[in-house]
């Protein structure tokens, strides 16, 4: 009998406290943006802050208020995007998408080291000494304080140099931020043709460091069709904007220090 | 006279957080701004008030004329949570944005054991309606006085050089335990 009264009088307690509650929720019920929700669905959850709000809600109420643009989640890719576009009901145009580059490919084989180092495994370390053990004082040091610092394993250390997976990179900038030989730069994810080097000394001062550096020849801007690559301040330059990934540069370029996929060569020019 | 010297005494005296060490775990999550922190406690203030007045009369309308006293906990815990849910209904609804600053908080008064302990202390300390009423008026006002002193003292130590190992909960767990110090001095206070 005791039992009956204590599980009646409980069970009483909770349905009267749910049926005020079920109360209470229909008189201050407030009518949410189902964009929002979608929006919510269509965002990758990582909640990594890299669009600026403070995690994917507080970004998917942004891109429902029309306070943010509907690409404006870096690590969500076309897909997605054009996904919230569609619950948004504006097209998806597809934003320039930036990824991070590595601006140098003098690896162990074609860089020469003015000195041995044999400290800490750390770039800021190593470039506290001399400026590095790269006789190139440019250059990627290859000790990957880069890859250490992306949250995206987008980074790795091959033969001595950052390479970055550009599928993988979401542009977030911390590699950029921790480089302390600055190497690293944001280029356009669709452009393939990149002068692979940072150093802006003169041709011979280059050649004597790394095989693999840009001398400032102009050879690359005598034979660009579309004006699309400028030598300035000793280091070629693509003009992103401009360049067709015609090849010609890469082809051309005496230290093949110009990056570009050749299959993939404009066939139409 | 009796009154004031109750609501002293809870509210100071026998602080709930710096000398009970009841409702440590918003005092320590919601201290980040003096803002958040004021919202927090007026939340809370609202939530034991409510909950000391509704669970006294379910005591002794209820449990001790069934004599069912033992279900004390679970009853108590029923009504906070329900409770919590309302302001939480309540505050999205007339304060969007205390309920956006306050966040996973809010629900977490549920488990803010300093509303279960106010709410069981009413009884154990055989307090009359009004009394109850004041002791939890009195105890809830002394976890706003505390979070927000708390907070304050949280703002410029953001801004203090502190040794790497230190910085962030330690630092504020050090501090907390140095307020709670000074607030010895206030023991054996007779009003």
């Amino acid at each position: 009998m005791v039992i009956v009264k204590a599980v009646a009088v409980t069970g009483g307690i909770g349905a009267i406290c749910g049926l005020l509650l079920a109360l209470a929720a229909k008189l201050f019920h407030i009518d949410v943006d189902q964009r929002i929700t979608d929006v919510r669905n269509a965002l990758p959850g990582a909640n990594c802050g890299a669009c600026g709000y403070a995690g994917c809600d507080a970004m998917a109420e942004a891109i429902a208020a029309g306070r943010a643009p509907v690409d404006g989640c870096p690590v969500a890719n076309y897909q997605a995007h054009a996904k919230i576009a569609d619950i948004m009901g504006t097209s998806a145009e597809e934003g320039e998408k930036k990824v991070a580059h590595v601006l140098c490919r003098g690896n162990d084989c074609l860089a020469s080291k003015k000195h041995e180092y044999h400290g800490v495994r750390d770039c800021k370390a190593a470039a506290a000494v001399q400026g590095g053990d790269k006789s190139c004082d440019k250059g990627c040091l290859g000790y990957g304080n880069c890859v250490r610092v992306c949250d995206f394993d987008a980074i790795d250390i091959i033969d001595g140099i950052a390479v970055i997976d550009k599928e993988k990179c979401t542009a977030c900038g911390k590699c950029i931020e921790e480089c302390p030989k600055a190497v690293i730069e944001f280029v356009p994810y669709k452009n393939n043709v990149i002068v692979g080097c940072n150093n802006r000394d003169f041709g011979k001062a280059v050649k004597d460091v790394c095989k693999i550096g840009c001398i400032a020849c102009k050879i690359c801007e005598k034979n660009c069709p579309y004006d699309a690559i400028h030598v300035t301040n000793n280091l070629a330059k693509v003009d992103y904007d401009k360049c067709t990934h015609c090849m010609i540069c890469v082809e051309k370029c005496p230290t093949k220090v110009i990056e570009g996929d050749l299959s993939i060569k404009d066939k139409a020019v | 006279m009796e009154l004031v010297s109750l609501f002293i005494t809870s509210f100071i005296v026998n602080n709930i957080i710096f000398m009970q060490f009841l409702g440590t775990c918003p005092f320590l999550g919601v201290s980040k701004k003096i803002d958040t922190a004021a919202g927090m406690g007026i939340a809370v203030i609202f939530v034991i008030t409510l909950a000391s007045v509704i669970t006294y009369i379910i005591h002794y309308a209820i449990l001790v004329n069934l004599e069912l006293e033992y279900l004390q906990t679970i009853v108590f815990i029923l009504i906070i949570a329900a409770l919590v849910q309302f302001v939480e209904m309540f505050l999205k609804k007339s304060a969007p944005g205390l309920y956006q600053a306050l966040g996973i908080f809010l629900p977490l008064i549920t488990t803010n054991c300093a509303v279960l302990g106010v709410a069981i202390n009413n009884i154990i300390y055989e307090y009359n309606f009004v009394e109850s009423l004041v002791y939890s008026v009195g105890i809830s006002a002394g976890f706003l006085l505390a979070i927000v002193l708390f907070a304050g003292v949280r703002d410029k130590v953001d801004y203090a050089d502190l040794p790497e190992s230190l910085k962030g909960s330690a630092i504020s767990l050090i501090t907390a335990g140095l307020m709670s110090v000074a607030f010895l001095g206030f023991s054996g206070l007779q009003l």
